[in-house]
């Protein structure tokens, strides 16, 4: 995992349509912190997520990532490679079971994985060789959560990480947020309820 | 990646088998209803495999994306550590391993039914082989373009069938010249047909899939 130094945007606009979502957008965030972008419906949370994965073309400014080693990384697709990424949909085949998911995308990422272990940080060990089609909501969301942390990418974007999730699931998403920043990550959650940690706070669409 | 999109091929909901039921079927239906006549039927076997080899591998190709989009597993391919290009590749292959190649592999005992000879049936089986790869890649371009379209199984035969034209004319009219003991060259340039779509079709697929992305 490359480290970061941090993550800077600088006068952003992004328009959808001809409809402006936001515009002179601008933040700086360090690594090891989280932001939480806040806004109601509709104020361009998921959109400026999106733009930052580098799914959305900024309508001006600029995003750059700063490394520890290494040149900051302006190009979107490369930013794309340092994102991991948990959207508002959770991205998981119904027909496979939990573990054949974490199975697939740490193969498909080259990443080594304790599949049993993973599966059992987040209190899906007795439901991993079910199809993912008969889990809950809320274990759905935790097994998205397991696959995000063994990706091992630096720069967490994450889409109302909390949806579904009951109170001691909430919890576990607000540890490992805590622990990525502890190892020297970023996240950026775009939330409607508190994280349940320290983090800045970035207000959208007021 | 391959090895996933083949077990998902393989399980509930998967279409596999569906085409390959769709393939049979309809090839036997047609002796029934034009009737019994060998010197006809032979001259009208390859034709009719190929259209059907053709839309039954149509029938598998409007989900190829689709359901990756629908459920965001898209979104999670696209920052992996394959490019677009390479994600869509690699399910043209999938699909074609899924798709083309037990529909080539069962057609030789379809051929039975039209009492085609053995020799023509070597060539029909080698059409296959070598032009079930572009059905596969040319759909997957329409496939990326219909993503998000609801329905988009319907767009997709508009869009991919004209394109798939020389296939179904290079693939049957070889067989045809078995028939008629000539040679016409047609089996190299329907090779050098799937070749060409292979090596570009990626890039347009990936390239569809990025307006999605964006939407």
């Amino acid at each position: 995992m490359p480290e970061l130094g941090g993550l800077d945007c600088h006068n952003l606009a992004l328009a959808r349509g001809r409809h402006v979502v936001f515009r002179e957008l601008n933040f700086e965030i360090a690594a090891g912190e989280t932001l939480s972008v806040e806004g109601p419906n509709g104020a361009g949370k998921t959109s400026l997520l999106r733009l930052l994965a580098g799914f959305l073309e900024p309508l001006a400014g600029t995003v750059l990532v700063r490394l520890k080693a290494g040149p900051a990384v302006a190009d979107a697709e490369e930013r794309g490679r340092l994102v991991g990424w948990l959207g508002h949909q959770d991205g998981l085949k119904p027909q496979l079971t939990p573990a054949e998911t974490l199975r697939f995308f740490a193969s498909y990422h080259a990443k080594s994985c304790d599949v049993g272990a993973a599966l059992g940080d987040v209190g899906l060990g007795r439901v991993q060789d079910l199809p993912v089609s008969f889990l809950s909501a809320g274990q759905k969301r935790r097994l998205a959560l397991a696959r995000l942390r063994l990706m091992q990418r630096p720069l967490w974007l994450l889409d109302e990480p909390l949806s579904a999730l009951d109170a001691a699931g909430r919890k576990l998403a607000g540890e490992l947020i805590g622990a990525h920043c502890a190892g020297g990550g970023m996240v950026i959650a775009a939330t409607h309820e508190p994280l349940g940690l320290d983090c800045r706070r970035l207000a959208l669409g007021a | 990646m391959i090895r996933r999109d083949i077990v998902l091929a393989g399980r509930a909901g998967g279409n596999a088998t569906l085409a390959l039921s769709f393939f049979a079927a309809t090839v036997s239906l047609f002796p029934l209803g034009v009737g019994v006549n060998p010197s006809f039927l032979d001259r009208i076997a390859a034709g009719v495999i190929w259209v059907a080899a053709v839309l039954a591998c149509l029938l598998s190709l409007d989900r190829l994306f689709q359901v990756d989009y629908e459920d965001g597993s898209l979104d999670l391919l696209a920052l992996g550590p394959l490019s677009l290009e390479g994600v869509a590749l690699s399910k043209i292959l999938s699909h074609w391993l899924t798709t083309g190649l037990p529909l080539t592999a069962v057609s030789p005992l379809l051929a039975l039914l039209y009492q085609l000879p053995a020799s023509a049936t070597v060539v029909l089986v080698a059409s296959l082989a070598l032009g079930t790869p572009a059905v596969s890649a040319i759909g997957a371009i329409g496939a990326g373009l219909t993503a998000s379209v609801r329905r988009g199984g319907l767009i997709l035969p508009l869009i991919v069938l004209p394109l798939l034209s020389p296939a179904v004319i290079f693939g049957a009219g070889a067989v045809l010249a078995a028939l008629d003991h000539v040679s016409n060259g047609a089996l190299p340039l329907l090779a050098a047909f799937s070749l060409a779509a292979m090596l570009l079709a990626p890039f347009a697929a990936a390239a569809a899939l990025r307006l999605h992305l964006a939407a």
